[in-house]
């Protein structure tokens, strides 16, 4: 029996915009096992942001329950749910988010800075591993303006990374790049699927639901559908099937 | 979070940002500067009159004949002659708390030596005045008691007198000059003190027993002021209120009568003066002060634009495990170190715009480790306190909207 990393149990959210209340989760319940490649789908407004804000612990549930790795979210307060985001979740966003003129390596290395517990010498040392997985080894001392978008992506994967969270929670990861950049970012977390990474991916894109395997689809803030996928499709043949342009 | 990954943070993001920090910094740098050279210039004055006043003599009083009414005619106090040899003994024997005193009186003219012609002031005095005025003898001998006595016509010049009347060089010691057709032998010289703060020509002077300027020159019997020295600045008042009793009573004046004298201390002299001084120091560090405030909100303003402009980047900080604190932490940080090393920039320019304003004009200028620490805790006060309100903001974001701001 696979660990349970995430289980959520009868979870609502609402929130009062002037006088009306917006039911964005409606008892929204599932787990979700160690070494799981997670699809949330769902149209905008189908309440999939809110979804993925109170499994990155950003925001704390109306009613019902979460655990994460064991632990339960709920009653947290802010600090408590700050030091979860270090120390458990990796975050991966749409527009990638690096600081601006800051080297590959010092973006990487910037969750370890708001953890006391890593010397210097080790934050670097993970950096760099952690570089070196996405495949960026190379550009270690690259400034993120001086990359291209795919390049951005890694480098924000190989942040979400550094911490060694107990799931990866990525927003659209691909939404902002190119076809054959998107398959490239896509086969890289398949890879770290394969290794056993947990990796709860976001999108309105449905076409990507064959590449994991499990699917979530959300609308009006409940679950329609929770599938299973048994025949992932390799990303890497999607990759190489693609058209190269050249213009 | 520990304290040095907070300044690499804060460092970083500054570092990322030379032109605007720098232009914030300049604020700072300004008021600072400002502030050390003000005060310095300030300082500088403050102690250059109260050299010179301490020049003047030590711890000196002076006794001057006081107005007096007459009939419903309010008298001025320097034609009067309510001051007598005897009022000078009287306080010589009853005073404890003075060191020195010597009666004066004087008399303008022209002193004559063969060809050369000068006027001049002669002073009429005792041995004590040198003590109280701070003169030295350089050549010769202070004339004696003895010469006060019989009132014997000698004589010690100050330099500028002895330039003009020996202009030659030759010593002017034995050698006889007349004032006033009267002939005086030149005992003894002084040695120069130059100009004091006034402008004032220290050495255009001509010392001689006061019994002698009185009998021989003027034909008075009364006598025109007493100088004295207390034994220690702080008896100053005390030797006053002595002194003001012992003429009193000599002058037999009715308890409800007004002082027929009146006494000036070098204190009060300096305290006047130097309460000028203090306040032309206050002002000028009022207008630093408020250059130092305006470059202080120059930080606030840039800090606020600052964290709007990187809403983003503490969303980002926020979703990976930066607590309020520590955001808080950062903009402080960034806060401060923008506001201290302004102020270091900024004493070190003061310091070297003091140094210039003394080489170049030849002002005093004094700077006081005071003025340094001031304007340091200042400027340290300063950051934390207009870094405050804009680290406040940036820590209180929501991290869900902060990440999507656009």
């Amino acid at each position: 029996m696979a660990k349970e990393i995430i289980k959520i149990d009868s979870l609502r959210r609402n929130f009062t915009v002037g006088s009306e209340v917006v039911h964005a989760l409606r008892n929204i319940s599932f787990t979700i096992n160690e070494g799981e490649f997670v699809t949330i789908m769902g149209t905008s407004g189908s309440g999939k942001s809110t979804l993925l804000n109170t499994l990155g612990c950003l925001d704390t549930p109306t009613s019902g329950d979460y655990y994460l790795d064991g632990i339960s979210v709920k009653s947290m307060g802010n600090n408590e749910r700050a030091r979860m985001r270090n120390r458990k979740i990796g975050f991966i966003f749409q527009s990638y988010n690096l600081l601006p003129k800051t080297t590959a390596i010092e973006n990487v290395e910037l969750p370890l800075l708001y953890n006391s517990d890593v010397s210097a010498k080790e934050r670097e040392q993970k950096a760099k591993a952690a570089l070196e997985a996405v495949e960026l080894g190379d550009r270690l001392y690259h400034k993120s303006n001086q990359m291209s978008g795919g390049q951005q992506q890694r480098v924000a994967i190989a942040r979400a990374l550094v911490n060694d969270p107990v799931i990866i929670l990525a927003d659209e990861a691909t939404g902002n790049l190119d076809t054959r950049t998107a398959f490239s970012i896509l086969i890289l977390l398949q890879n770290l699927y394969k290794k056993g990474k947990t990796i709860i991916f976001v999108t309105h894109n449905p076409d990507l639901a064959k590449y994991s395997s499990r699917n979530i689809v959300l609308r009006d803030g409940k679950i329609i559908s929770d599938e299973k996928n048994s025949q992932i499709s390799s990303a890497e043949d999607t990759y190489k099937s693609l058209p190269i342009i050249n213009d | 979070m520990n304290i040095i990954n907070l300044l690499k943070i804060a460092l970083k993001a500054l570092s990322n940002n030379k032109m605007r920090c720098f232009l914030t910094m300049l604020g700072i740098i300004i008021g600072v500067a400002s502030v050390i050279s003000m005060l310095a210039i300030g300082q500088g004055s403050k102690q250059s009159i109260k050299s010179s006043i301490a020049e003047m003599g030590s711890n000196m009083i002076m006794i001057m004949p006081g107005t007096q009414e007459r009939g419903g005619v309010r008298q001025s106090g320097e034609s009067q002659q309510t001051l007598k040899p005897i009022d000078f003994n009287t306080i010589k024997e009853n005073t404890t708390k003075i060191q020195a005193l010597s009666p004066t009186v004087n008399s303008s003219g022209q002193f004559i030596n063969g060809a050369n012609n000068y006027p001049s002031t002669v002073f009429g005095v005792n041995q004590d005045y040198l003590e109280i005025r701070k003169l030295t003898v350089e050549d010769g001998a202070m004339f004696s008691d003895r010469d006060i006595l019989t009132a014997t016509k000698v004589c010690i010049v100050g330099k500028t007198v002895t330039d003009n009347l020996f202009p030659d060089g030759e010593s002017p010691i034995g050698k006889i000059i007349r004032f006033n057709k009267i002939p005086f032998t030149i005992v003894g010289t002084l040695k120069s003190k130059g100009y004091n703060s006034m402008g004032k020509d220290q050495d255009d002077v001509v010392l001689a027993p006061y019994t002698t300027v009185m009998k021989r020159i003027l034909a008075i019997d009364y006598i025109q002021g007493i100088y004295a020295s207390a034994i220690t600045e702080d008896m100053t008042d005390d030797a006053i209120t002595e002194i003001t009793q012992l003429l009193r009573k000599n002058h037999k004046l009715k308890d409800e009568a007004e002082d027929d004298f009146t006494i000036r201390s070098q204190k009060e002299l300096s305290s006047m003066m130097s309460s000028t001084s203090d306040m032309m120091t206050m002002l000028l560090a009022c207008i630093a002060g408020i250059s130092l405030l305006v470059g202080g909100i120059g930080i606030m303003n840039i800090m606020y634009v600052s964290v709007t402009e990187r809403t983003r980047e503490i969303g980002l900080r926020m979703s990976i495990g930066a607590r309020g604190k520590d955001i808080l932490s950062q903009f402080l940080i960034e806060a401060v170190i923008i506001s201290v090393t302004g102020g270091i920039i900024g004493v070190i320019l003061g310091a070297g715009s003091a140094f210039i304003i003394k080489f170049a004009l030849n002002w005093p200028v004094i700077i006081e480790m005071y003025s340094v620490l001031l304007s340091f805790a200042v400027c340290t006060v300063t950051g934390i306190f207009f870094g405050w309100y804009p680290a406040k903001k940036a820590s209180k974001l929501d991290p869900i909207e902060a990440i999507r701001y656009e």
